[in-house]
């Protein structure tokens, strides 16, 4: 039999590529000739440009041109164009760029850089979303009514900075409330921060002569460049190539078009030669976009018995200074709104604000790490107030095939996945039973908290993906398909679920890495863990395209009905008499008879796939379907804490997640774990921080934070398989969601070890002890 | 006295080759290695020190090339991840799903091996302590300690 | 990338070393001398130091020496933190410098680089402090010694053109008891909310901090306090934070007041470690 196919371990195709250095990153090509453009950025986070002086960077050595936001007003944007590439007029950020230098290499630009002289006029700063809300408040963008929209379903109030509003009105809550015994209510905040992809962001351009404009990106959606670089530029779609190599992580950070708009822009400076881009650390944290931050108000009401009947919940997103995808974001998360409970009784706003903070962008779990802190957190207080146990609250309230979500989507098993034995099989793992909070003597409390989520896609309904199947002479297959790869192994993905669907050995599946927009199939944009469902349906209609190719013709050739032949290892061949075949390499690229005629072409498959059934939701109550189906799952977090420091070591973090089906169990393991260790990341230490003046202060990661290597617990991981009747083999997407309750899991435990409640982030020693003794020493 | 005062021809000695590089005073190691030698494997992740991204060895010991001057390596012996020949580290962290996206791999491969050679019987605090390091924001960081673990153990 | 020129000078000897740093002074080079150099290549990089030329350190042998003297341990200035770290002669010094930065760092910054850094910890000197380091400058009239605490008063203080040779220890201290705690906000490598470092002798502590206020300091009085025997633990950590409290740093790694609550907490736990006085 073939080796591999699904469902078990496969070492990645491009497994030997990263440990030898040879992998290539955008950034990792220079050819000679290449010029370099480098970033002028804001120095404040709201202001007016009076001048920018450039006349003496245009003297440096080397410099070939310095372009501003006036050479080029035009606005961009992902839902509704509200942001020029280059500021013009007035900066709404710390960081925003406001002038390009073009120079011969990156010590000339970086030289040059400093003799740009850019004169501001400070304006009134907002610093947080109460100051962007507050009547009278000063105006990020004056005029949002003038903003070209390029979603259908955006409700944003100009003359405020709300940038868009979402509703979720379901049943009747407040008649709900009145009936529940047991209410609780609470304020959560959490800051805005950073995905630290550990490639920083770059691209290159070059136009040719015919106006064709190459571009090569280190992206997840090469596509959408494609798209967003013909609409602000008013380019043919044709003229327009974007490749990309592999891209070192991405976490939603890279699906965002920025520098790809910059780079262009310095290529037509200098008569369209080749121009280069890259982010410095600095630059990637404050000038590119970030995770969202969220302030959330929740109540939640239940019955004495433990049943949750009503939930009232208003999420304000820190969108930052421009819109991206913040939307988007505030419709995730007003869609997931309750957390996977059933609650008939929902009424939510979702509002997208703007602030003078860096502009949010999607991040790993697309807005659910962040709501489902605050639902997981009321619920714990909940179950607290009704002296339940925790687990058994969510148990009790999780929901089940039958149920309506917070939009009024009917659910069934496929579409949901099972929650309960996701919880059931946490309860082991974490060893609930011996108790949440254990006294070890010495100032030391072991605690555990729990959390679940529940997670769809907001994607487009015309969101579209394709695979394109052709052979070699020697039977093999080559596939090209438009994901990226930025980690979680989707080639190696797409790969085993062809071996598995044309039984042939996976070494013989050849994937394209590189993703070029002129060659390879539309893929959406690889982001929302929807990869494995939109490539792979793909990838099963472009199997069936070649299967039906080659039985036809081997049936011609062995003389036998078509509907008496099967394909595997490489064959083609009689169900009933397997000793009667034809290998693939003598049909596909035609079949030669002994005489020397030839017939049929080579053989090529192609499959495609459209989001379909999606719709936009009612403006008032929010009613409509936003994505395919969920992907559902049960955390919990184990510390340690010193009830004399504050401080705490982290034991065990834990996930059982409905993967409808393990496609390659290490991978899948791999993936869950590292979003825990970023979901930990989270809780644990990272944000970003003001000045009073709107400045972001940790810029660099010596400042900012992240996991490392010996300060993480033990990861535990299991699976729960549900399948999804509509996806191939029945897996769902699961690469973000390791993320997505561990703030919320490890907050719940530091709660129950301190004391106290701890509804912010990130929990570093200082704010428990802030919020544990008022902060005096 | 070894003195450069400008751009000049300077010669390295990187994976067991002589190599001749032309480099300012004031070039990093880092761009040296990526620029003039294509030897990519050392990435830019920060530039600062912070996430060891760009980590090699230079006379046995790991170092982050963002840190050092092409100068200062002329007369020492330079290891990149290209010169890693089926060293055991690259099979371990293939087989223990020690990377995803792969960028900071040829950092933690370095460290690793570095690590490998210098101590190959440490405390777990020693690996902890070499391998904080460096920055991964794929993985757990669990998956690179089976890794190191393997080759450790390869070595008793 | 550096985005400007400089000339590299890496000198033999010591007396090459100082002639060539009063050339590139007479040439207005603004000349740096150069250890590790991480501090001057990352600042560098961000516009935050400039110079004409650098003067490497690390070729100079009397910079690299590691050896006992009579009853001396004699620390090269050129070595790395990992040459202690491997090395573990002192122990305090050891751990002090096992804790600057992170690993593969330590294999860069040399311990005289660290001592006359401009990044306000500056950690290596506490055990220097607390052990009466003598150090060995080179000056244009020679080499000369000096009492850590003549040349360091919260900073190096050297004349333009000079740099520590090496600094030597009675090896009495080599065995001394000793402590060393780092606080961080949450992580292990980071700039401390504080570093204490303290050696027992005689039956006093001596006691040097790094991170409670911009530079590192060794305080007679709070010693006093930390070994009054009419005292309580708690009580002498109570008045030496009392006393600390209004000049604590308040940065993004702490506030003034943590830092109070976490010096007095730390404070008591040496105390019970060394078993007090």
């Amino acid at each position: 039999m073939p080796k591999a196919g699904i469902g078990t371990t496969v070492i990645r195709k491009e497994a030997w590529d990263k440990v030898t250095g040879n992998a290539k990153y955008t950034a990792d090509e220079n050819p000679a000739g290449v010029l370099t453009a480098r970033m002028v950025t804001s120095t404040f986070a709201h202001a007016k440009i009076k001048k920018i002086d450039y006349s003496q960077a245009l003297l440096q050595k080397g410099v070939k041109a310095v372009i501003t936001g006036e050479d080029y007003p035009v606005l961009s944007g992902g839902l509704v164009a509200d942001r020029p590439p280059l500021a013009n007029g007035k900066v709404r950020y710390y960081g925003e760029p406001v002038a390009l230098v073009v120079a011969d290499s990156e010590f000339d630009a970086a030289n040059a850089v400093t003799f740009v002289k850019v004169e501001y006029e400070p304006l009134p700063v907002i610093n947080s979303l109460s100051q962007a809300l507050a009547s009278g408040a000063p105006l990020v963008h004056e005029h949002q009514e003038t903003y070209k929209h390029i979603s259908k379903d955006l409700y944003p109030q100009p003359g405020t900075n709300i940038c868009d509003i979402k509703k979720i009105r379901k049943g009747d809550v407040n008649q709900a409330f009145s009936n529940c015994d047991s209410i609780v209510e609470a304020h959560y905040s959490l800051p805005q921060s950073d995905h630290i992809a550990m490639e920083t962001r770059a691209a290159r351009a070059r136009i040719s002569p015919d106006g064709t404009v190459f571009v090569k990106s280190a992206s997840q959606a090469p596509f959408g460049i494609k798209k967003e670089l013909s609409s602000v530029f008013n380019l043919e779609q044709g003229k327009v190539v974007v490749e990309v190599p592999f891209v070192g992580g991405g976490f939603g950070g890279k699906a965002a078009t920025q520098l790809e708009l910059l780079a262009y822009m310095a290529s037509k400076a200098v008569c369209g030669r080749e121009v280069g881009i890259r982010n410095s650390r600095e630059q990637d944290i404050t000038s590119s976009p970030c995770k969202l931050g969220l302030d959330a108000t929740l109540k939640l009401g239940a019955t004495k018995d433990g049943m949750i009947k009503a939930a009232q919940m208003t999420y304000l997103v820190d969108a930052g200074a421009y819109a991206d995808m913040g939307p988007r974001l505030s419709k995730a998360m007003a869609v997931d709104c309750t957390g996977p409970y059933n609650i008939e009784n929902v009424s939510c706003d979702a509002v997208c604000v703007y602030t003078n903070h860096p502009y949010a962008t999607s991040f790993r779990g697309f807005g659910h790490a962040s709501y489902t802190f605050c639902v997981e957190r009321t619920l714990d207080k909940l179950a607290k107030k009704l002296q339940m146990d925790p687990l058994e609250l969510r148990k009790k309230n999780g929901l089940a095939p039958g149920n309506l979500t917070p939009t009024q989507v009917p659910l069934t098993a496929s579409s949901l996945g099972s929650l309960g034995p996701c919880i059931e099989k946490l309860k082991p793992l974490i060893n609930w039973e011996e108790g949440e909070r254990i006294e070890l003597g010495n100032h030391k409390i072991r605690a555990k908290g729990i959390s679940c989520f529940w997670k769809t896609s907001d994607s487009s309904p015309d969101a579209v993906s394709g695979i394109i199947l052709t052979f070699n002479n020697d039977g093999s297959l080559n596939v090209n398909c438009g994901c990226v790869e930025c980690g979680p192994s989707m080639k190696t993905t797409v790969a085993q679920l062809l071996s598995e669907k044309l039984k042939m050995d996976i070494s013989r599946v050849h994937v394209n890495m590189d993703v070029n927009t002129k060659c390879s199939p539309t893929h959406w944009k690889t982001v929302a863990s929807m990869t494995t469902f939109m490539q792979g349906r793909a990838a099963m209609r472009a199997a069936e395209d070649v299967c039906r190719q080659l039985v036809s013709l081997a049936a011609v050739v062995l003389r036998c009905p078509p509907e008496d032949l099967e394909v595997g290892g490489e064959r083609v061949y009689v169900r009933h008499e397997p000793s009667n075949f034809i290998h693939f390499k003598d049909l596909v690229h035609g079949y030669q008879y002994q005489n020397g005629n030839a017939v049929e072409g080579q053989i090529i498959g192609r499959g495609s796939f459209i989001m379909g059934d999606l719709n936009l939701l009612d403006k008032e109550t929010g009613k409509g379907k936003a994505g395919p189906w969920w992907t559902v799952g049960a955390q919990g977090v184990e510390v340690e804490y010193d009830t004399e420091e504050y401080t705490y070591r982290l034991i065990k973090a834990a996930t059982v997640i409905d993967a409808g089906k393990v496609l390659n169990p290490k991978m899948c393991e791999a993936l869950v774990k590292g979003g825990m260790c970023m979901g930990l990341g989270l809780g644990t230490r990272e944000n970003f921080s003001y000045s009073g003046k709107g400045e972001v202060l940790d810029t660099s990661l010596r400042t900012y934070k992240v996991m490392h290597f010996g300060e993480t617990p033990q990861y535990l991981v299991d699976f729960v398989e549900t399948p999804l009747e509509n996806s191939p083999y029945g897996a769902r997407g699961l690469a973000e969601h390791g993320i997505i309750g561990i703030p919320a899991a490890l907050a719940n435990a530091l709660s129950v070890a301190s004391g106290v409640e701890l509804d912010e982030l990130p929990l570093v020693p200082e704010t428990i002890w802030r919020i544990k003794t008022g902060g005096r020493a | 006295m070894f003195r450069i005062k400008e751009k000049s021809i300077l010669h390295l000695n990187v994976n067991g080759e002589d190599r001749e590089v032309v480099a300012r005073p004031s070039d990093i190691l880092l761009d040296t290695l990526r620029n003039q030698l294509a030897l990519t494997g050392a990435k830019p992740g920060c530039e600062n020190g912070d996430c060891g991204a760009c980590t090699v060895i230079v006379d046995g010991w790991p170092i982050k090339s963002c840190l050092m001057l092409t100068a200062e390596a002329v007369g020492k012996k330079i290891t990149t991840v290209e010169g890693l020949k089926n060293a055991p580290v690259q099979k371990a962290f293939i087989e223990k799903f020690a990377f995803q996206c792969g960028y900071c791999t040829s950092g933690f491969l370095m460290a690793c091996h570095a690590l490998a050679q210098k101590h190959p019987n440490p405390p777990d605090y020693v690996i902890d302590e070499w391998l904080q390091s460096n920055i991964c924001r794929c993985t757990s960081y669990e998956e690179i300690g089976e890794a190191i673990r393997v080759v450790l153990s390869q070595k008793q | 990338m550096i985005p400007f020129d400089f000339e590299y000078d890496r000198p033999g000897t010591v007396g090459e070393a100082l002639t060539v740093f009063r050339q590139l002074d007479a040439e207005q080079k603004n000349p740096m001398f150069f250890g590790g150099g991480t501090e001057i290549i990352s600042m560098a990089r961000m516009g935050n130091v400039k110079t004409g030329a650098v003067v490497d350190l690390k070729a100079i042998p009397e910079c690299r020496v590691f050896e006992y003297d009579k009853d001396r341990l004699l620390i090269g200035s050129a070595l790395t933190l990992s040459d202690l770290v491997e090395a573990k002669r002192f122990p305090l010094l050891d751990h002090t410098a096992g804790r600057v930065a992170d690993h593969t760092m330590q294999c860069k910054i040399t311990f005289g680089g660290n001592l006359a850094s401009t990044i306000i910890y500056r950690e290596t000197v506490l055990p220097l402090l607390l052990a009466d380091a003598v150090v060995t400058v080179a000056t244009q009239g020679g080499l000369r010694d000096y009492k850590i605490t003549q040349i360091f008063r919260e900073r190096l203080q050297l004349p333009r053109g000079e740099f520590i040779v090496r600094a030597s220890i009675e090896k009495r201290w080599l065995s001394a008891p000793y402590i060393h705690v780092k606080k961080t906000k949450n992580e292990k490598v980071d700039y401390p909310l504080l570093t204490v470092a303290c050696l027992k002798a005689d039956d006093k502590i001596r006691m040097a901090f790094s991170g409670l206020l911009p530079y590192p300091f060794r305080d007679l009085q709070w010693e006093n306090l930390m070994n009054d025997k009419s005292l309580s633990f708690p009580e002498r950590a109570e008045q030496i934070s009392a006393l600390a409290a209004p000049h604590l740093l308040n940065n993004l790694d702490g506030s003034a007041e943590f830092r109070k609550f976490v010096l007095n907490n730390t404070l008591i736990k040496v105390l019970q470690t060394l078993k007090g006085v």
